[in-house]
Protein backbone atom coordinates (compact mmCIF):
# COMPACT_ATOMS: atom_id res chain seq x y z
CA UNK A 1 0.00 0.00 0.00
CA UNK A 2 2.65 2.48 0.58
CA UNK A 3 4.85 3.13 -2.71
CA UNK A 4 7.60 5.56 -2.97
CA UNK A 5 4.89 8.35 -3.52
CA UNK A 6 3.82 7.70 0.59
CA UNK A 7 7.57 7.94 1.63
CA UNK A 8 8.09 11.21 1.08
CA UNK A 9 5.80 12.02 3.24
CA UNK A 10 6.77 10.51 6.43
CA UNK A 11 8.60 13.14 8.66
CA UNK A 12 11.05 11.84 11.07
CA UNK A 13 11.09 8.17 11.39
CA UNK A 14 13.59 7.84 14.21
CA UNK A 15 12.39 8.79 17.64
CA UNK A 16 8.67 7.62 18.82
CA UNK A 17 6.22 10.41 18.83
CA UNK A 18 4.67 11.24 21.76
CA UNK A 19 0.83 11.08 22.81
CA UNK A 20 -0.72 14.52 22.63
CA UNK A 21 1.63 15.69 19.88
CA UNK A 22 -0.09 17.51 17.07
CA UNK A 23 -0.01 14.93 13.83
CA UNK A 24 -1.92 14.28 10.75
CA UNK A 25 -2.89 10.93 9.52
CA UNK A 26 -3.90 8.98 6.07
CA UNK A 27 -6.69 6.81 5.56
CA UNK A 28 -7.74 5.07 2.34
CA UNK A 29 -11.93 6.07 1.84
CA UNK A 30 -12.60 3.72 -0.53
CA UNK A 31 -9.68 1.58 -2.54
CA UNK A 32 -10.13 2.24 -6.48
CA UNK A 33 -12.33 -0.81 -7.06
CA UNK A 34 -14.93 0.48 -4.77
CA UNK A 35 -14.89 3.98 -6.48
CA UNK A 36 -18.15 5.16 -7.67
CA UNK A 37 -18.60 4.29 -11.68
CA UNK A 38 -19.67 7.78 -13.00
CA UNK A 39 -15.67 8.91 -13.09
CA UNK A 40 -13.08 9.52 -15.33
CA UNK A 41 -10.83 6.51 -15.91
CA UNK A 42 -7.67 8.23 -14.13
CA UNK A 43 -9.40 9.28 -10.80
CA UNK A 44 -10.88 5.49 -11.07
CA UNK A 45 -7.60 3.98 -11.24
CA UNK A 46 -6.48 5.43 -7.76
CA UNK A 47 -8.02 5.04 -4.34
CA UNK A 48 -9.82 7.63 -2.22
CA UNK A 49 -7.41 9.20 0.05
CA UNK A 50 -8.33 11.30 3.37
CA UNK A 51 -5.80 13.09 5.36
CA UNK A 52 -7.15 14.62 9.04
CA UNK A 53 -5.16 16.25 12.14
CA UNK A 54 -5.40 16.12 15.37
CA UNK A 55 -3.53 14.95 18.43
CA UNK A 56 -2.18 11.68 19.54
CA UNK A 57 -4.00 9.60 21.63
CA UNK A 58 -1.07 6.79 22.21
CA UNK A 59 2.65 6.72 21.43
CA UNK A 60 3.11 6.13 17.95
CA UNK A 61 5.84 5.54 15.48
CA UNK A 62 5.53 6.85 12.04
CA UNK A 63 3.35 4.51 9.68
CA UNK A 64 1.33 2.59 12.44
CA UNK A 65 -2.10 2.53 12.49
CA UNK A 66 -3.03 5.18 15.07
CA UNK A 67 -6.10 7.16 16.87
CA UNK A 68 -5.87 10.90 16.69
CA UNK A 69 -8.61 13.37 18.44
CA UNK A 70 -9.33 15.87 16.34
CA UNK A 71 -9.55 19.98 17.51
CA UNK A 72 -13.48 19.16 17.39
CA UNK A 73 -13.36 16.00 19.89
CA UNK A 74 -13.46 13.73 17.28
CA UNK A 75 -11.80 10.26 17.05
CA UNK A 76 -10.25 9.39 13.84
CA UNK A 77 -8.45 6.08 12.84
CA UNK A 78 -5.66 6.13 9.98
CA UNK A 79 -1.88 5.83 9.42
CA UNK A 80 0.43 8.48 10.74
CA UNK A 81 2.75 10.12 8.08
CA UNK A 82 3.49 13.36 10.14
CA UNK A 83 4.19 14.91 13.49
CA UNK A 84 3.61 19.08 13.69
CA UNK A 85 1.94 19.84 9.94
CA UNK A 86 2.50 22.91 8.81
CA UNK A 87 1.56 25.01 6.38
CA UNK A 88 4.14 25.07 3.34
CA UNK A 89 2.12 27.54 0.73
CA UNK A 90 3.67 30.51 0.06
CA UNK A 91 3.62 32.66 -3.20
CA UNK A 92 5.69 30.35 -5.78
CA UNK A 93 8.83 31.42 -7.71
CA UNK A 94 8.97 34.92 -9.00
CA UNK A 95 6.65 35.28 -12.25
CA UNK A 96 8.88 38.28 -14.85
CA UNK A 97 4.89 38.65 -16.40
CA UNK A 98 3.77 40.02 -13.52
CA UNK A 99 6.24 43.24 -14.19
CA UNK A 100 5.58 42.94 -17.82
CA UNK A 101 1.88 43.36 -16.93
CA UNK A 102 3.06 46.29 -14.84
CA UNK A 103 4.66 47.82 -17.57
CA UNK A 104 2.27 47.48 -20.07
CA UNK A 105 -0.48 49.19 -17.69
CA UNK A 106 2.06 51.78 -17.20
CA UNK A 107 2.41 52.24 -20.88
CA UNK A 108 -1.48 52.30 -21.14
CA UNK A 109 -1.65 55.17 -18.65
CA UNK A 110 0.94 57.28 -19.89
CA UNK A 111 0.83 56.88 -23.59
CA UNK B 1 -24.69 0.85 11.28
CA UNK B 2 -23.67 -0.17 7.79
CA UNK B 3 -21.24 2.64 6.71
CA UNK B 4 -20.28 1.58 3.26
CA UNK B 5 -20.65 3.53 -0.08
CA UNK B 6 -23.92 1.72 -1.06
CA UNK B 7 -25.35 1.94 2.72
CA UNK B 8 -24.82 5.57 3.06
CA UNK B 9 -25.78 6.77 -0.30
CA UNK B 10 -28.88 4.25 0.52
CA UNK B 11 -29.96 6.79 3.84
CA UNK B 12 -29.15 10.12 2.05
CA UNK B 13 -32.32 11.03 2.13
CA UNK B 14 -32.66 10.55 6.22
CA UNK B 15 -29.44 12.12 6.83
CA UNK B 16 -30.14 15.69 4.57
CA UNK B 17 -33.98 15.52 6.41
CA UNK B 18 -32.14 15.39 9.86
CA UNK B 19 -29.06 18.09 9.21
CA UNK B 20 -30.84 20.70 7.47
CA UNK B 21 -33.72 20.89 9.26
CA UNK B 22 -35.91 21.13 6.38
CA UNK B 23 -38.52 18.77 4.87
CA UNK B 24 -38.01 19.42 1.11
CA UNK B 25 -41.12 17.22 -0.02
CA UNK B 26 -43.08 20.13 1.82
CA UNK B 27 -42.49 21.99 -1.23
CA UNK B 28 -42.65 19.62 -3.85
CA UNK B 29 -45.33 19.72 -6.60
CA UNK B 30 -47.02 16.53 -8.04
CA UNK B 31 -45.26 16.66 -11.45
CA UNK B 32 -41.43 17.15 -11.93
CA UNK B 33 -41.30 20.92 -10.07
CA UNK B 34 -41.03 22.31 -6.84
CA UNK B 35 -42.58 25.65 -4.97
CA UNK B 36 -39.18 27.94 -5.09
CA UNK B 37 -40.70 30.74 -3.25
CA UNK B 38 -42.17 28.59 -1.02
CA UNK B 39 -38.75 26.99 0.00
CA UNK B 40 -37.12 30.32 0.35
CA UNK B 41 -40.13 31.59 2.65
CA UNK B 42 -39.83 28.68 4.67
CA UNK B 43 -36.22 29.92 6.58
CA UNK B 44 -38.23 32.36 8.73
CA UNK B 45 -35.99 34.57 8.30
CA UNK B 46 -37.21 38.29 6.70
CA UNK B 47 -35.01 40.79 4.87
CA UNK B 48 -34.66 42.59 7.77
CA UNK B 49 -33.85 40.07 10.46
CA UNK B 50 -30.97 38.38 8.04
CA UNK B 51 -29.36 42.57 8.03
CA UNK B 52 -29.42 42.44 11.47
CA UNK B 53 -27.71 39.07 11.82
CA UNK B 54 -25.37 40.09 9.39
CA UNK B 55 -24.36 43.27 11.07
CA UNK B 56 -23.68 41.40 14.63
CA UNK B 57 -21.78 39.44 12.93
CA UNK B 58 -19.13 41.60 10.87
CA UNK B 59 -20.67 40.69 7.75
CA UNK B 60 -22.26 43.29 4.99
CA UNK B 61 -22.55 46.50 4.36
CA UNK B 62 -18.88 47.00 2.66
CA UNK B 63 -18.05 49.53 0.58
CA UNK B 64 -18.72 50.43 -3.07
CA UNK B 65 -15.55 51.72 -4.40
CA UNK B 66 -15.35 54.03 -7.92
CA UNK B 67 -12.74 52.47 -10.20
CA UNK B 68 -11.74 55.77 -11.55
CA UNK B 69 -8.46 54.70 -13.12
CA UNK B 70 -9.46 51.42 -14.65
CA UNK B 71 -12.85 53.29 -16.12
CA UNK B 72 -10.52 55.44 -17.37
CA UNK B 73 -8.64 52.71 -19.02
CA UNK B 74 -11.45 51.11 -20.67
CA UNK B 75 -12.44 54.63 -21.97
CA UNK B 76 -9.48 54.42 -24.15
CA UNK B 77 -10.70 51.61 -25.67
CA UNK B 78 -14.15 52.95 -26.40
CA UNK B 79 -15.54 55.06 -29.23
CA UNK B 80 -16.29 58.71 -28.20
CA UNK B 81 -19.01 59.16 -25.55
CA UNK B 82 -18.88 55.08 -24.73
CA UNK B 83 -17.13 53.51 -21.62
CA UNK B 84 -19.17 52.81 -18.55
CA UNK B 85 -18.35 53.83 -14.90
CA UNK B 86 -17.53 50.93 -13.38
CA UNK B 87 -17.85 50.07 -9.56
CA UNK B 88 -17.13 47.65 -7.09
CA UNK B 89 -18.38 46.50 -4.28
CA UNK B 90 -15.81 45.31 -2.22
CA UNK B 91 -16.58 42.14 -0.53
CA UNK B 92 -13.10 41.07 0.81
CA UNK B 93 -14.18 43.48 3.57
CA UNK B 94 -16.52 40.89 5.20
CA UNK B 95 -15.79 38.94 8.23
CA UNK B 96 -13.60 35.88 6.24
CA UNK B 97 -12.77 38.03 3.45
CA UNK B 98 -15.25 37.39 0.94
CA UNK B 99 -18.83 37.53 0.45
CA UNK B 100 -19.36 33.77 1.36
CA UNK B 101 -19.73 35.32 4.73
CA UNK B 102 -23.38 36.63 3.46
CA UNK B 103 -24.24 33.01 3.24
CA UNK B 104 -22.58 31.55 5.95
CA UNK B 105 -24.13 34.06 8.94
CA UNK B 106 -27.58 33.08 7.91
CA UNK B 107 -26.99 29.13 7.74
CA UNK B 108 -24.94 29.29 11.04
CA UNK B 109 -27.10 31.53 12.89
CA UNK B 110 -29.91 28.94 12.33
CA UNK B 111 -27.54 26.24 13.38
CA UNK B 112 -26.93 27.79 16.48
CA UNK B 113 -30.80 28.63 17.04
CA UNK B 114 -32.06 24.72 16.33
CA UNK B 115 -29.43 23.79 19.21
CA UNK B 116 -27.09 22.23 17.08
CA UNK B 117 -23.36 21.57 18.54
CA UNK B 118 -21.63 22.31 15.17
CA UNK B 119 -21.77 22.79 11.66
CA UNK B 120 -20.53 21.13 8.28
CA UNK B 121 -19.90 22.67 5.08
CA UNK B 122 -18.24 20.33 1.84
CA UNK B 123 -16.72 23.50 -0.25
CA UNK B 124 -13.14 23.89 -1.28
CA UNK B 125 -13.64 27.53 -1.39
CA UNK B 126 -13.56 31.07 0.57
CA UNK B 127 -17.52 29.49 1.94
CA UNK B 128 -15.36 26.74 4.10
CA UNK B 129 -13.39 29.83 5.59
CA UNK B 130 -17.06 31.89 5.73
CA UNK B 131 -18.67 29.09 8.16
CA UNK B 132 -15.44 28.74 9.87
CA UNK B 133 -15.90 32.07 10.88
CA UNK B 134 -19.27 32.12 11.99
CA UNK B 135 -18.98 28.89 13.65
CA UNK B 136 -15.97 30.83 15.87
CA UNK B 137 -18.40 33.42 16.34
CA UNK B 138 -21.65 31.49 17.37
CA UNK B 139 -19.20 29.32 19.63
CA UNK B 140 -20.37 25.92 17.46
CA UNK B 141 -17.92 23.74 16.44
CA UNK B 142 -17.01 23.34 12.65
CA UNK B 143 -15.91 20.67 10.11
CA UNK B 144 -15.33 21.41 6.65
CA UNK B 145 -14.55 18.84 4.23
CA UNK B 146 -12.62 20.02 0.99
CA UNK B 147 -11.58 18.02 -2.33
CA UNK B 148 -7.95 19.40 -2.05
CA UNK B 149 -4.84 16.89 -3.73
CA UNK B 150 -4.71 14.71 -6.73
CA UNK B 151 -3.10 11.51 -6.14
CA UNK B 152 0.07 12.42 -5.95
CA UNK B 153 -0.89 14.78 -3.25
CA UNK B 154 -0.11 17.33 -4.69
CA UNK B 155 -2.69 20.11 -3.55
CA UNK B 156 -4.03 23.14 -4.91
CA UNK B 157 -2.04 26.03 -3.72
CA UNK B 158 -5.62 28.27 -3.35
CA UNK B 159 -7.50 25.22 -1.77
CA UNK B 160 -4.62 24.69 1.04
CA UNK B 161 -4.56 28.44 1.94
CA UNK B 162 -8.60 28.52 2.34
CA UNK B 163 -7.37 25.03 4.62
CA UNK B 164 -4.75 27.05 6.89
CA UNK B 165 -7.92 30.01 7.18
CA UNK B 166 -10.06 27.48 8.55
CA UNK B 167 -8.26 26.11 10.52
CA UNK B 168 -7.27 29.66 11.69
CA UNK B 169 -11.00 29.90 12.94
CA UNK B 170 -10.45 26.63 14.93
CA UNK B 171 -12.42 23.96 12.28
CA UNK B 172 -11.28 21.09 11.41
CA UNK B 173 -10.83 20.52 7.98
CA UNK B 174 -10.73 17.05 6.30
CA UNK B 175 -8.79 17.15 3.35
CA UNK B 176 -9.70 14.36 0.06
CA UNK B 177 -8.14 13.46 -2.78
CA UNK B 178 -10.22 14.29 -6.50
CA UNK B 179 -13.61 12.73 -6.67
CA UNK B 180 -17.50 13.34 -6.23
CA UNK B 181 -17.23 10.55 -3.54
CA UNK B 182 -16.68 14.04 -1.18
CA UNK B 183 -20.54 13.91 -0.98
CA UNK B 184 -20.13 10.32 0.70
CA UNK B 185 -17.08 11.35 3.02
CA UNK B 186 -19.67 14.47 3.57
CA UNK B 187 -22.82 11.73 4.59
CA UNK B 188 -20.62 9.93 6.94
CA UNK B 189 -19.81 12.81 9.09
CA UNK B 190 -23.02 14.13 9.16
CA UNK B 191 -24.40 11.31 10.27
CA UNK B 192 -21.52 10.66 12.98
CA UNK B 193 -21.23 14.26 14.60
CA UNK B 194 -25.05 15.11 14.25
CA UNK B 195 -24.05 18.76 13.20
CA UNK B 196 -25.99 20.99 10.95
CA UNK B 197 -25.33 20.51 7.18
CA UNK B 198 -24.04 24.45 6.25
CA UNK B 199 -24.76 23.61 2.65
CA UNK B 200 -24.20 26.06 0.11
CA UNK B 201 -27.70 25.89 -1.43
CA UNK B 202 -30.01 26.13 1.26
CA UNK B 203 -32.82 29.26 1.18
CA UNK B 204 -30.65 30.02 4.95
CA UNK B 205 -27.66 30.47 1.98
CA UNK B 206 -28.92 31.77 -0.76
CA UNK B 207 -31.43 34.28 1.48
CA UNK B 208 -28.21 35.87 3.00
CA UNK B 209 -27.03 36.98 -0.91
CA UNK B 210 -30.08 39.04 -1.24
CA UNK B 211 -28.43 42.16 1.10
CA UNK B 212 -25.61 42.11 -1.81
CA UNK B 213 -27.91 42.93 -3.83
CA UNK B 214 -29.91 45.42 -2.20
CA UNK B 215 -27.19 47.09 -0.41
CA UNK B 216 -24.96 47.78 -4.17
CA UNK B 217 -28.63 49.04 -5.58
CA UNK B 218 -29.40 51.56 -2.63
CA UNK B 219 -25.61 52.48 -2.66
CA UNK B 220 -25.59 53.29 -6.52
CA UNK B 221 -28.68 55.16 -6.11
CA UNK B 222 -27.67 57.01 -2.87
CA UNK B 223 -24.45 58.26 -4.71
CA UNK B 224 -25.23 58.66 -8.56
CA UNK B 225 -29.48 58.82 -8.21
CA UNK B 226 -29.76 55.79 -10.21
CA UNK B 227 -29.66 52.31 -10.15
CA UNK B 228 -26.91 50.79 -12.32
CA UNK B 229 -27.67 49.64 -15.46
CA UNK B 230 -26.05 46.39 -15.15
CA UNK B 231 -24.43 44.19 -12.28
CA UNK B 232 -21.80 41.36 -13.44
CA UNK B 233 -21.66 38.78 -11.03
CA UNK B 234 -18.94 36.02 -11.16
CA UNK B 235 -21.07 32.57 -11.13
CA UNK B 236 -20.30 29.16 -10.18
CA UNK B 237 -22.83 27.38 -7.82
CA UNK B 238 -25.49 29.61 -8.98
CA UNK B 239 -26.14 30.86 -5.44
CA UNK B 240 -24.40 34.22 -5.76
CA UNK B 241 -26.48 35.28 -8.90
CA UNK B 242 -29.84 33.97 -7.74
CA UNK B 243 -29.64 35.97 -4.28
CA UNK B 244 -28.10 39.21 -5.82
CA UNK B 245 -30.93 39.09 -8.29
CA UNK B 246 -33.44 38.80 -5.58
CA UNK B 247 -31.85 41.38 -3.25
CA UNK B 248 -31.68 43.51 -6.91
CA UNK B 249 -35.67 43.13 -6.99
CA UNK B 250 -36.24 43.64 -3.98
CA UNK B 251 -34.63 47.57 -4.47
CA UNK B 252 -36.77 47.62 -7.15
CA UNK B 253 -33.67 48.16 -9.70
CA UNK B 254 -33.59 47.06 -13.28
CA UNK B 255 -30.23 46.65 -13.61
CA UNK B 256 -29.72 43.51 -16.23
CA UNK B 257 -28.15 40.45 -14.68
CA UNK B 258 -24.87 39.33 -16.15
CA UNK B 259 -23.41 36.59 -15.19
CA UNK B 260 -19.41 35.58 -15.30
CA UNK B 261 -16.87 32.29 -15.37
CA UNK B 262 -13.80 31.44 -16.12
CA UNK B 263 -13.83 29.99 -19.41
CA UNK B 264 -12.43 26.19 -18.23
CA UNK B 265 -13.82 23.96 -20.71
CA UNK B 266 -12.05 20.89 -21.85
CA UNK B 267 -11.22 20.19 -18.14
CA UNK B 268 -13.04 17.62 -16.35
CA UNK B 269 -14.20 18.27 -12.76
CA UNK B 270 -13.83 14.83 -11.88
CA UNK B 271 -10.17 14.51 -13.59
CA UNK B 272 -7.19 13.20 -11.07
CA UNK B 273 -4.98 14.61 -14.42
CA UNK B 274 -6.78 17.84 -14.51
CA UNK B 275 -7.04 18.93 -10.93
CA UNK B 276 -4.11 20.89 -11.25
CA UNK B 277 -4.08 21.89 -15.02
CA UNK B 278 -6.83 25.03 -13.82
CA UNK B 279 -5.53 27.80 -12.36
CA UNK B 280 -8.70 28.71 -10.58
CA UNK B 281 -11.22 26.90 -8.40
CA UNK B 282 -14.44 28.69 -8.47
CA UNK B 283 -16.16 30.77 -10.31
CA UNK B 284 -15.82 29.07 -13.55
CA UNK B 285 -17.66 27.38 -16.37
CA UNK B 286 -16.68 23.98 -14.77
CA UNK B 287 -19.14 24.51 -12.28
CA UNK B 288 -21.53 27.06 -13.92
CA UNK B 289 -22.59 25.47 -16.51
CA UNK B 290 -23.68 22.44 -15.22
CA UNK B 291 -25.05 23.99 -12.14
CA UNK B 292 -27.06 26.51 -14.35
CA UNK B 293 -28.71 23.56 -16.57
CA UNK B 294 -28.90 21.17 -13.57
CA UNK B 295 -29.10 23.34 -9.87
CA UNK B 296 -30.37 20.31 -8.16
CA UNK B 297 -27.27 18.44 -8.57
CA UNK B 298 -26.05 19.94 -5.32
CA UNK B 299 -25.85 18.76 -2.12
CA UNK B 300 -29.69 18.93 -0.83
CA UNK B 301 -32.38 17.61 -2.54
CA UNK B 302 -33.57 21.14 -4.00
CA UNK B 303 -30.92 24.04 -4.83
CA UNK B 304 -31.99 27.39 -3.56
CA UNK B 305 -29.35 28.71 -6.32
CA UNK B 306 -31.15 28.84 -9.43
CA UNK B 307 -28.99 31.25 -12.31
CA UNK B 308 -31.29 30.43 -15.09
CA UNK B 309 -34.21 32.23 -13.37
CA UNK B 310 -32.71 35.19 -13.23
CA UNK B 311 -29.79 36.08 -15.73
CA UNK B 312 -29.83 38.19 -18.41
CA UNK B 313 -26.62 37.39 -20.37
CA UNK B 314 -23.49 35.25 -19.67
CA UNK B 315 -20.04 35.93 -20.37
CA UNK B 316 -16.86 33.72 -20.25
CA UNK B 317 -13.54 35.66 -20.03
CA UNK B 318 -10.06 33.45 -20.12
CA UNK B 319 -7.85 32.70 -16.99
CA UNK B 320 -5.27 34.88 -18.59
CA UNK B 321 -7.55 37.64 -18.92
CA UNK B 322 -8.71 37.28 -14.85
CA UNK B 323 -4.99 37.55 -13.90
CA UNK B 324 -4.29 40.12 -16.00
CA UNK B 325 -7.40 42.52 -14.73
CA UNK B 326 -5.82 41.36 -10.96
CA UNK B 327 -2.56 42.89 -11.47
CA UNK B 328 -4.77 46.19 -12.90
CA UNK B 329 -6.58 46.12 -9.87
CA UNK B 330 -3.25 46.38 -8.00
CA UNK B 331 -1.50 48.73 -10.03
CA UNK B 332 -4.19 51.30 -11.03
CA UNK B 333 -6.34 51.50 -7.69
CA UNK B 334 -3.99 49.99 -5.41
CA UNK B 335 -6.46 47.38 -4.33
CA UNK B 336 -4.57 43.50 -3.74
CA UNK B 337 -7.67 41.20 -4.48
CA UNK B 338 -7.63 37.62 -4.94
CA UNK B 339 -7.83 36.42 -8.85
CA UNK B 340 -11.27 34.10 -9.21
CA UNK B 341 -13.33 37.43 -7.24
CA UNK B 342 -12.06 39.36 -10.61
CA UNK B 343 -13.53 37.20 -13.04
CA UNK B 344 -16.37 39.39 -12.87
CA UNK B 345 -14.18 42.76 -13.34
CA UNK B 346 -12.83 41.05 -16.36
CA UNK B 347 -16.47 41.21 -18.17
CA UNK B 348 -16.99 44.39 -16.69
CA UNK B 349 -13.79 46.29 -18.05
CA UNK B 350 -14.64 44.96 -21.54
CA UNK B 351 -18.65 45.03 -21.40
CA UNK B 352 -18.41 49.26 -20.33
CA UNK B 353 -16.67 49.88 -24.02
CA UNK B 354 -19.94 48.84 -24.98
CA UNK B 355 -21.85 51.17 -22.53
CA UNK B 356 -22.39 54.74 -22.69
CA UNK B 357 -20.37 56.91 -21.04
CA UNK B 358 -23.20 58.02 -18.51
CA UNK B 359 -24.22 54.29 -17.65
CA UNK B 360 -22.91 52.11 -14.36
CA UNK B 361 -21.45 49.02 -14.75
CA UNK B 362 -21.36 47.35 -10.91
CA UNK B 363 -19.07 44.52 -9.83
CA UNK B 364 -20.52 42.89 -7.10
CA UNK B 365 -17.39 41.14 -5.49
CA UNK B 366 -13.55 40.70 -4.69
CA UNK B 367 -12.13 38.29 -2.63
CA UNK B 368 -9.40 38.00 -0.08
CA UNK B 369 -5.51 37.52 -1.31
CA UNK B 370 -2.44 36.51 0.21
CA UNK B 371 -0.43 33.31 0.13
CA UNK B 372 -1.17 31.06 -2.23
CA UNK B 373 -4.16 32.52 -3.76
CA UNK B 374 -2.42 35.47 -5.21
CA UNK B 375 -1.47 35.74 -8.96
CA UNK B 376 2.11 34.99 -8.62
CA UNK B 377 2.00 31.60 -6.48
CA UNK B 378 -1.25 30.45 -9.11
CA UNK B 379 1.00 31.62 -12.05
CA UNK B 380 4.11 29.90 -10.93
CA UNK B 381 1.71 26.53 -9.55
CA UNK B 382 0.86 26.63 -13.43
CA UNK B 383 4.39 26.82 -15.18
CA UNK B 384 5.21 24.08 -12.92
CA UNK B 385 2.69 22.00 -13.49
CA UNK B 386 3.62 22.57 -17.65
CA UNK B 387 1.30 25.86 -18.65
CA UNK B 388 2.65 27.82 -21.21
CA UNK B 389 1.87 31.06 -19.67
CA UNK B 390 3.03 33.78 -22.22
CA UNK B 391 1.68 36.83 -23.59
CA UNK B 392 -0.75 37.43 -27.05
CA UNK B 393 -4.61 37.45 -27.74
CA UNK B 394 -6.28 35.53 -24.96
CA UNK B 395 -8.86 33.85 -27.11
CA UNK B 396 -5.87 31.34 -27.97
CA UNK B 397 -6.16 30.18 -24.43
CA UNK B 398 -6.47 26.76 -24.39
CA UNK B 399 -7.95 25.88 -20.73
CA UNK B 400 -5.40 23.32 -19.22
CA UNK B 401 -2.45 23.92 -22.05
CA UNK B 402 -1.86 27.73 -21.84
CA UNK B 403 -2.55 31.11 -19.94
CA UNK B 404 -2.64 33.77 -22.85
CA UNK B 405 -2.59 37.04 -20.72
CA UNK B 406 -3.00 39.95 -23.01
CA UNK B 407 -0.35 41.85 -24.60
CA UNK B 408 -2.17 44.84 -24.54
CA UNK B 409 -5.85 45.50 -22.36
CA UNK B 410 -7.28 46.36 -25.24
CA UNK B 411 -7.77 42.26 -25.93
CA UNK B 412 -10.08 41.86 -23.03
CA UNK B 413 -12.64 41.10 -24.52
CA UNK B 414 -15.56 38.90 -22.65
CA UNK B 415 -17.45 36.01 -24.63
CA UNK B 416 -21.33 35.90 -24.36
CA UNK B 417 -22.58 32.68 -24.20
CA UNK B 418 -25.87 31.89 -25.51
CA UNK B 419 -28.23 31.48 -22.88
CA UNK B 420 -30.76 29.46 -24.98
CA UNK B 421 -28.67 26.86 -25.36
CA UNK B 422 -27.97 26.26 -22.01
CA UNK B 423 -31.69 26.43 -21.47
CA UNK B 424 -32.28 23.79 -23.85
CA UNK B 425 -29.54 21.63 -22.26
CA UNK B 426 -31.62 21.80 -19.16
CA UNK B 427 -34.69 21.05 -20.96
CA UNK B 428 -32.29 17.56 -22.17
CA UNK B 429 -31.35 17.24 -18.62
CA UNK B 430 -35.05 17.07 -17.11
CA UNK B 431 -36.29 15.19 -19.96
CA UNK B 432 -33.64 12.43 -19.18
CA UNK B 433 -33.57 12.57 -15.28
CA UNK B 434 -37.28 12.55 -14.95
CA UNK B 435 -37.67 10.10 -17.88
CA UNK B 436 -40.26 11.75 -20.08
CA UNK B 437 -40.38 12.47 -23.66
CA UNK B 438 -40.67 15.92 -25.36
CA UNK B 439 -44.19 15.42 -25.96
CA UNK B 440 -45.10 14.58 -22.85
CA UNK B 441 -43.27 17.11 -20.71
CA UNK B 442 -45.53 18.14 -17.42
CA UNK B 443 -45.24 21.15 -14.97
CA UNK B 444 -44.56 23.66 -17.95
CA UNK B 445 -45.70 26.53 -15.99
CA UNK B 446 -42.95 25.69 -13.56
CA UNK B 447 -40.51 25.15 -16.38
CA UNK B 448 -41.46 28.26 -18.03
CA UNK B 449 -40.44 30.01 -14.50
CA UNK B 450 -37.15 28.08 -14.17
CA UNK B 451 -36.28 29.50 -17.55
CA UNK B 452 -37.55 32.74 -17.19
CA UNK B 453 -39.48 32.64 -20.58
CA UNK B 454 -43.56 32.11 -21.81
CA UNK B 455 -44.95 29.02 -23.71
CA UNK B 456 -44.66 29.52 -26.67
CA UNK B 457 -41.05 30.03 -26.41
CA UNK B 458 -40.30 26.66 -24.61
CA UNK B 459 -42.26 25.02 -27.48
CA UNK B 460 -40.06 26.49 -29.73
CA UNK B 461 -36.96 25.49 -27.75
CA UNK B 462 -38.30 21.81 -27.62
CA UNK B 463 -38.77 21.91 -30.99
CA UNK B 464 -35.12 22.90 -31.90
CA UNK B 465 -33.61 19.70 -29.08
Amino acid sequence: MYNKKWKILYERSDNVIRKDSYVEVHIIVLSSEDRTAKIPEETKKVPYEMFVKGFLVNDADLKEEVSIKTITGRVVKGILIKENPTYELGYGNYVSHIMKIKEILRDEIDG
Amino acid sequence: MDKTYEAIMARKNEILLKSVGLDYKEFENDGIGFDFEKMMDSTGYDYDLMETIQRDNGVGNTPLLDLKNITKLARKYAKPGYGAKILLKDEACNASGSFKARRASISVYHAKKLGFKGVIAATSGNYGAAVASQAAKHGLKCIIVQECYDSELKGQPEIIEKARKCEAFGAEVVRLTVGPELFYQLLLLLEETGYFNASLYTPFGIGGVETLGYELAIQTKEKYGKFPESVVCTNAGGGNLTGTARGLLRANADSLVIAASVNLSGLHMASDKDFNKKSFTTGHTGFGIPFSINPDRSDVPRSAGRPLRYMDEYYTVSQGEVFFVTEMLAELEGLERGPAGNTSLAVAFSLAQKMKEDEIIVVQETEYTGAGKHIQPQLSFAIENGINVEFGNPKDEVPGKSIILPRNPSLISARKLNIDDLRKSYLRSVIKVHSLTKNNLVDTDYLCEELRIDKNKLEKLLGEI
